[in-house]
Order: C-alpha cells, then structure tokens, then sequence
C-alpha cells in the first residue's frame, strides 16, 4: 500500500537560528589582506544590510532537504506515464559519466586543446543525432526542447529573410494536436499562427492544410507520431503541400521515441527537427530541466548566388574534426548564422548522458527501445479499452506509437468524475498520473505513455487502478473527490494560490500579507 | 535475455504482450508507416550510431573513460578564467541533494500533491534569491545569463507596448549581447549600445539621457560589468530611464551581491543574472541557471516569463501546501499567446542553487564576496608590479575579474597563453579581437579556489615569460 512521507517540514527560512552556519568560508590570508588594505568599492555601491537568508547547520540541511526528497515522486520512484514526456528510466551508468569532474571541471572557453575527449564525444554525438533523424547537420546549442523549436523558427525565418520573401512569408501552420511550445516558438519568432484541424483518423485534415496554405506560409511544426500517439499517414503529401510554396517543415522530436529505427525525419521530408535528449535520450528530468534541444537539418540552398546553404544558418557552435591536425574543434557562429541562443556552447551534462545511452545502445538497442515503448503502449490499450467510462478517440483500431490517450469524457458525463479525479486517483495509490487536459482536441484527456521502461507488472497495475476509479464512479463519485489521500498533501488550493489577494511567490511577499492581514483585524 | 533498461524485453514477456494485441510480429504495430518511408532492419542497422550492437555497463565505462582522460582538467591551480562562468567550489552537500533520485529523475510537478517536496525546494530557491537580490518575485529559472536577458528584454517590450527602443550599457558580456540580438531579431526593435569610458572601463550616466526618450521600452546593465568593474553609475541611470518611463533591467553575478549593493535597492524593475557560481560547476557551458526576477507589480507580473511556484494551502485549509501559479502566462495555457515559449528549464539548477544558499547563509555569502574581493585585488596588486604588465587598465574598482594588458613592446598575449599552458597553467580570456583599442589584453578572473601560493605562482610564470 502506497503512503509517501508526510512531514510538517518547516521552510528553510523557519529553521534559521542566529550564529548557525552550513559551510565554512575560509579566512581571508593575513598577507593577502595587509597588501590589499581596505575594500574599496564606493559607499554608495556598497551592501549595507547582509541578505536575509537562513542561518542553518550543514545537517539541517541535508535532513531538511533530504525530507523534501522524501515528499516527491520521480521515475525512480515509481511509473511516471506523462503522455509526451517520455520519462523513461534514466541508467546511473550515464551520470557516473556524465558529472565525472573531468566534464563538471572544464571551462567553456578552456583552450580546445585541452577538451579534446568532450569535444570528440561531442561530435559523435551529432553525428549519430544525424544517422537517427536522417539529416545532414546537427547543431547541439539548444538548451531544451523549446529552445530548439526557437532555433527552427528563426532558422526558418532567416531562411525567407535572405530569399527576400520574408514580407509574404507570415504564417506557420500547426495542427490542433500540437505541444503548447509550438505556437508559442512560432510567435517568439514573429511568425502568426494558422491552426489546422485533425480528421477522424487523427491525421491532420488535408483539405484543411491544402486551403490554409498559401503565399504566406512560411513552414509548418508537427509532431510525428503526433500528440496521439498515432502516425501521420500522410506525411508525405503534407510534405509536398509545403514544401510547394517554398515553405519548411519543423519537426517536433518530442514524440520520437514512437518511431526509432522504423523511419526518420530526415525520410519524411522535415527540414528541421529538434531532439529532447531529455526525452528519447534518457537524460533526467530534474524536476523542470536541464534538458538539452539539439536540432538537426536537412541542407539545402538559401542563396545560389551567394551559395549560402542552411546550415551556414544553424546557431551557436559545431563541433568539427579536422582531419589534418587530428582535432576537434567548435566551429561558429558563421556570418549568416541565427547567432547565440545562450551564453556558451550547450547544456553538456545532459548532452554526455545522451552520448552514453546511445553508446549503450547502439542501432539496433535504440530500434528495440522503441519497440518496447510501443508494445507496452499497444498492450496498455488492450488492458483498457472496453473498461466503462473512458474511450480512446481517433483513429478507431489503429495502433498506438509511443503514447495513447483515453477520454474520460463519459464518465464525467454520466458520473461527473472527471480527468483530474482519474488523476487523483492514481496518486492515491502510487502511480503517477497521465498527463491530462492534452492534447486539447479530447475531452477529459489522460495522455499515457508509458515508454520501453515499464514492466508488465506495473501496466497492469495501472489498467487496473483505472477500471477500480470506474467502479467507484459508477457506485460512489464523491468519493473520487476526495483523492489523494496517501499523497503528502491533499488537493491544494489552486484559487487561493493565484488570488491576487493571496498569492505569494516568495517567502517575503507571503510574510508581507500575512503581517498586513493582521494589522488589518 | 531482456535488456537490463528494458524489463519486457525478455521474449517470453513480448510473446505474451503481442499475443494479448492480437499480432504476430512486433513489426505490425509499425504498418502505418508507409513503405516509401519505412526503414528496413538492415537499412538501419548499416548505420553509424554507437557501436551498432548492445554494449556491456563495463565497456561502456571503459570507452568514456579512453575519452574522458583526453580532456585536461585545471584543478592546480583552477584557471584563470571568467567572462560569464567562473570556477567555484561546489560543496559536497549541494551534489549528493541533486543526486537523489526522487529530485534528479522528477518531471515538472505537474501532479502538485505527489510533489510538494520538489515544490517547496523551488519555491525556497526563489525566496532566497528574492533575498540576494532584494527583489520580490524570482521565476523557478531561465535557461543562462544571456537568455534571462534576452527574455527580459523581449517582456519590457511587451510592458511598455508600443516603445520600440532598448539601450544596452556598452560594457555588457560580448557573449550575452549576441543572444540578446538573436531573440529580438524578429521583433519590431532598435537596439542601442552606448560606449564605454575609456579611463573608468564603465558606462557613463550622460550618454544614457542624450539616448533615452519615450520610445525607449528599456535599459540593459550589468554590475559588475564584462571587465569585472563596478558600474558607478548605476543609480543614476536607473533615474534616467524611469524618468523616461522605461524599464530598467540589471544583470548580476550573485556571490558580488554579498558586497555589493543589490538591483532591488538600484531601482530594477527586472532583474537577471547567472546563477552558475551557486554550486553548479563549470560543465562547459551549462546546465547553468538563468535568474529572473521583478518587483511586485501585477503590471510585470503578468508579463513574466517561467514558471513561479507559490504558497498556499490545501482546499480543507489545514495544512500548508505549494503550487505551480499564474499558469495563464504559459505556452501550455496561452499557447501562441504566451509571455514565452519556455517549457524545461533548469529547475536542478535552482535546487542546487536552494541548498548552496542555504548552506552560505546570510553571513556566509559576505565572507565568500570579501574572500574573491580580496584574491582579485591581491592578484591585481601583485600583477601589476611586473614590468609590462598593466592591471589597472580601468579605474573602477572591480571584483572577481579584470582586464590584464600586456604592454611589453612586442609581446604577443597568445605567446603568454602558451607559456601558462606549458606550465599547467590556464590564463585568462583573450578580449583584444573583441575590443582592438584593449589591445593584448585577457580578462583574467579570480576566486575563492585560488590560494596566495596559485597567485604567486601565475606572478613568476608571467614574470619569467615577459624576462626570459
């Protein structure tokens, strides 16, 4: 039976007793002091008061946050299902690798001759990144999967810039399923964006694509296999719709688990695509981030005048070998490149973790992580499918990819139990919910991938938590309201979280209300 | 047998899950992928990634390892190098936090009750930045330095809507100012990069109120500045922009702020900065931590980017909870209307940052800013006795870092490096191709991880260099 710690742990604020100290400075050398004299920076500049941060010992410490540890769920601890977030088991061989100080130590302006072992797994790393989606060049800058999606935009952006069509090049087209991150990148980088629906199949509604493009269709962003787990099927022919008016076409990589080894980007047609190394590659989540976004391209002309290609575009650095010295270098940002997207060079922690899993795997480790990703997509299905209350809509009958989404629609309608109580539900019992509400075109959405991680066991177990929620619906939904129970906390107060009133995003704004609230009585 | 990351992969689980689906071969779960674009096994198998076959645990360790030892590592004496990441001590207790499992392999807590741990670490690092920085709402991270800028930018111009201008100080990170550019590229903007004062190496208060006017969305500054100098300055243009109705934004490196006075008592309305130095190490360049913070105004509130965990309770009332808030600001909310298109952040980062701060505490973080002070000025000190040597190109005091110009007739700073790198020694950062009128000039950077001895010992070596 599930219960997760749940202690009354004070905040760290709270802990903080005068003249208690976590970590020892050390003392400033006496000969250094007496040649230097006083501190010389202008009074006006100066910090008059300390900062108010806690005063704690170095055990509170670790016991404090060691608690709150204690009070969070991650694939270690159990299943993580969060449709599109591929939270697949992250091997602690990698991070032996990836935090060895020989990575953590080096500088990122260090001398290149003294990086030569990161830099040439850096280049097999984009060069194995190009094998896996297809393309010509791999760029490792980004810093997250949304960070690549920005690159791609203005990559695309660049592109009709130096066409001289950028004044007619307005729009990018994206397909109602599409992760939030595509519209948002689309219009970081200037673009208007056109939505186009999805058919019944769950493609994407090709008379719908055909009258949305036009003379100002600058590219289009989708996933493949999209938010729905399901395969466009005619990728192809949007292809060519696109690619008809001069447009390019950005491939989401969120999803490519669903399809390793069986096709590629690069054969669809995409002209660029990004990669979630913290997704398919197995880095960690980290609770938010780090990730790292690399994005890859297929080349072709911008300016045959000027022979300038789009990898001439790409931004921040690539690592290249130069065969006569027998090194590695970071080449970039060239003339006609987008430029810097972050200080320096890329996220290289989770950059090396991918090395290492796909070093691991090899082709065919990386072909089979699929494979097992979708059976255990393809088996969930079958466990759930006919179970009361939910449905799996689209493309009725088809095999899932990497992920599949349910609709408790029903169940809401017929017993008011909604998505979020499905969730609820399963938190109650230790297993993380779906990712739920997406994508927005289903109702009472609970978007499940499971990955290749999963046992067959703990799907199960899944399947049946969810056909016990049903029955509990059906017989009894006020007690669905009530989950979770077993969690550290019960449902938390989202209205007095966001009510300008009570909303408190630091500990000296909280202690600010709360000392105002008073004064008030 | 199942692979050791794959616990279905033994053959007789697959036998049994296919069976269940109602197919033969795995194969038939991948038909709707059409045959034009469909690879075969051998197609794929033909191709250059990893080895090709399955590798053991131990010979993937043994080829990390034939890679790792080709990388030099600069532990004595650290280097001497800076410009935007700088080497400091991670204490012990930072790594082992960010190591545990139920923090380093969580998703973004989405699911708030199976994750208040997680929530209230990020909501601690945000409070404590709030307090280095004397400002009142800190997001749970941005990507770096030069993104948090770019996005803080990008946010003012949305504030002051219709305001096309942004003024640069001119002493800003070279490497931050080009990710500032390629973020407002697409947008209606002209920015505008004052000088720089020759004699004190910071930005003059003067040159701000002749570029300032009422199409000025914001002003960009950053204290200590590129060449590690103080911007005297600062207060004065901050009254400059508001004056003029702009946002001021300040860039930090936040161990100075142990000495030095923090932007919420300059008048920052947005402030940035790299939270690296914080217990991340180097990592060649990330993962870092981009801060982002503003002052309590629902005005910027709800302009700003990130995402921001806050305090409140749970529906019953009785117990004390966190949650993710203001969620309307974001791509999965707003989608193309969204004050960014940030998803995964580097929210580890902001937990290593939560413990290193708590670990330092409120006096801590002032010893720490006095020590790097005080190794700065001593290496400045004793640098600037060498013949040729000038370390005091500027006049503004400085913390951390400074320029270091080679005024010997003749002598080429490339040829210094050399010589420092034959001798185990890492020198500082060449800046004369960024700014020619420096001419061989390096940013050389000091912390609390160089001793006297390390200092000394740079001293003989560039006196030796510039002698022998």
């Amino acid at each position: 039976m599930f219960r997760q710690a749940r202690w009354d742990e004070p905040l760290i604020f709270e802990l903080s007793r005068p003249g208690r100290r976590g970590f020892i400075v050390p003392e400033i050398d006496p000969a250094i002091k007496e040649a230097v004299g006083d501190i010389k920076i202008p009074a006006k500049l100066r910090r008059e008061k300390p900062p108010e941060l806690p005063e704690v010992s170095e055990v509170e410490v670790i016991r404090h946050y060691t608690r709150l540890t204690q009070m969070s769920y991650g694939v270690d601890n159990g299943p993580v299902p969060l449709g599109s977030c591929t939270m697949k088991y992250n091997p602690r061989v990698a991070f032996e690798i990836a935090f060895d100080p020989r990575i953590t130590m080096l500088h990122p302006l260090q001398d290149e001759r003294t990086v030569q072992g990161l830099l040439e797994i850096l280049y097999h790393l984009q060069e194995w990144l190009k094998h896996i989606t297809g393309m010509d060049y791999c760029c490792l800058h980004p810093a997250a999967g949304a960070h690549g999606e920005l690159a791609g935009m203005l990559l695309t952006r660049k592109y009709h810039e130096l066409r001289g069509q950028l004044d007619k090049k307005r729009e990018i087209i994206v397909p109602d399923s599409a992760h939030g991150t595509n519209p948002a990148s689309a219009s970081m980088a200037g673009f208007k964006v056109v939505e186009v629906p999805s058919d019944e199949n769950g493609n994407i509604d090709l008379d719908a694509l055909r009258a949305a493009v036009g003379e100002s269709t600058a590219g289009l962003m989708i996933t493949n296999p999209s938010t729905l787990g399901l395969f466009e099927e005619n990728i192809e022919e949007i292809t060519r719709i696109i690619h008809s008016v001069d447009g390019l076409l950005y491939y989401d990589g969120a999803n490519l688990n669903g399809i390793m080894g069986y096709t590629r980007p690069g054969d669809m047609g995409f002209d660029i695509a990004h990669i979630n190394i913290h997704k398919t590659f197995s880095s960690p989540h980290g609770g938010g981030g780090p990730g790292a976004g690399p994005i890859c391209i297929k080349d072709r002309v911008v300016d045959p005048d000027k022979n300038i290609w789009l990898h001439d575009l790409l931004p921040g650095y690539r690592v290249v070998y130069d065969e006569e010295k027998d090194m590695y270098r970071l080449e970039g940002p060239s003339k006609h490149s987008i430029g810097l997207l972050k200080t320096f060079f890329g996220n290289v922690i989770p950059l090396v973790w991918g090395y290492v899993y796909i070093l691991s795997l090899g082709a065919r480790g990386l072909r089979l992580a699929t494979e097992q990703a979708v059976l255990n997509t393809n088996y969930f299905v079958e466990l759930i499918k006919d179970v009361r209350g939910y449905s799996i809509p689209y493309g009725p009958g088809r095999h899932r990819k990497h992920e599949v989404v349910i609709s408790a629609e029903k169940m809401k309608d017929e017993t008011g139990v909604t998505a979020e109580d499905v969730a609820k539900g399963l938190l109650d019992v230790g297993l993380h919910a779906p990712t739920i509400y997406f994508p927005l075109i289903v109702k009472e959405a609970l978007m499940t991938e499971f990955t290749e991680s999963e046992t067959i066991e703990n799907i199960e177990e899944y399947a049946k938590r969810l056909k016990e929620i049903s029955q509990i619906a059906y017989t009894n939904p006020s007690k669905a309201k009530e989950w979770p129970l077993s969690t550290s906390v019960k449902r938390i107060d989202n209205v007095r979280a966001n009510h300008p009133k009570t909303l408190a995003p630091t500990w000296r704004i909280y202690l600010r209300k709360m000392r105002k609230a008073d004064s008030n009585v | 047998m199942g692979h050791p990351w794959m616990p279905n992969s033994a053959e007789e689980t697959r036998r049994k899950m296919l069976e269940k689906i109602g197919v033969k071969k795995i194969d038939e779960l991948f038909n709707d992928i059409p045959p034009s674009i469909r690879m075969k096994p051998e197609e794929w198998g033909k191709l250059s990634i990893g080895e090709g076959r399955i590798l053991s645990e131990i010979e993937v360790k043994r080829r990390a390892e034939s890679l790792l030892s080709k990388n030099k590592v600069f532990n004595n004496p650290p280097p001497f190098l800076g410009c935007g990441a700088w080497p400091h001590y991670v204490p012990a207790p930072v790594r082992y936090i960010v190591s545990r499992g139920e923090f380093l392999t969580t998703y973004t807590p989405y699911q708030a009750e199976i994750n208040q741990g997680l929530m209230q670490a990020l909501f601690e690092y945000q409070s404590m930045m709030a307090e280095l920085l004397d400002m009142d709402i800190v997001n749970s991270s941005m990507y770096d330095w030069g993104s948090a800028a770019a996005e803080a930018l990008l946010m003012a111009l949305r504030v002051k809507r219709g305001r096309k201008k942004i003024i640069l100080c001119g002493t800003l990170n070279p490497f931050h100012e080009k990710v500032i550019r390629t973020y407002l590229a697409p947008h209606d903007v002209v920015i505008v990069k004052t000088g720089i004062d020759r004699e004190q190496g910071i930005c003059k208060a003067e040159e701000f109120e002749k570029l300032v006017d009422k199409d000025t969305a914001a002003i960009y500054i950053e204290n200590p500045n590129f060449f590690g100098l103080i911007e005297e300055n600062i207060q004065e243009i901050s009254d400059i922009s508001h004056r003029a109705g702009a946002l001021y934004v300040i860039g930090v490196e936040p161990l100075s702020l142990g000495l030095i006075k923090p932007p919420g008592q300059l008048g920052a309305d947005i402030a940035v900065g790299e939270g690296q130095p914080l217990g991340l190490g180097l990592n060649y360049g990330g993962p870092y931590l981009g801060i982002f913070a503003i002052r309590y105004d629902m005005k910027l509130l709800r302009q700003m980017p990130g995402r921001l965990i806050g305090l409140t309770t749970t529906i019953d009332g009785k117990d004390r909870a966190f949650a993710m808030i203001l969620q309307t600001r974001e791509q999965h909310i707003r989608r193309e209307k969204a004050t960014s298109n940030i998803c995964t952040n580097e929210a580890l980062s902001a937990i290593a940052a939560a413990v290193y701060l708590a670990l330092l505490g409120k006096k801590g973080i002032t010893k720490l800013a006095e020590l790097i002070y005080y190794n700065s000025h001593y290496a400045a000190k004793k640098l600037s006795e060498i013949n040729g040597v000038n370390t005091r190109v500027f006049t503004a005091d400085f913390f951390k870092e400074f320029p270091l110009r080679l005024e010997a007739s003749g002598k080429k700073y490339s040829e210094l490096h050399e010589y420092l790198l034959n001798n185990g020694v890492h020198g500082g950062y060449y800046v004369g191709n960024i700014y020619p009128w420096l001419g061989e000039t390096a940013i050389f950077s000091f912390t609390e991880l160089h001793t006297k001895n390390d200092i000394d010992r740079l001293v003989v070596l560039i006196k030796n260099f510039l002698e022998g």
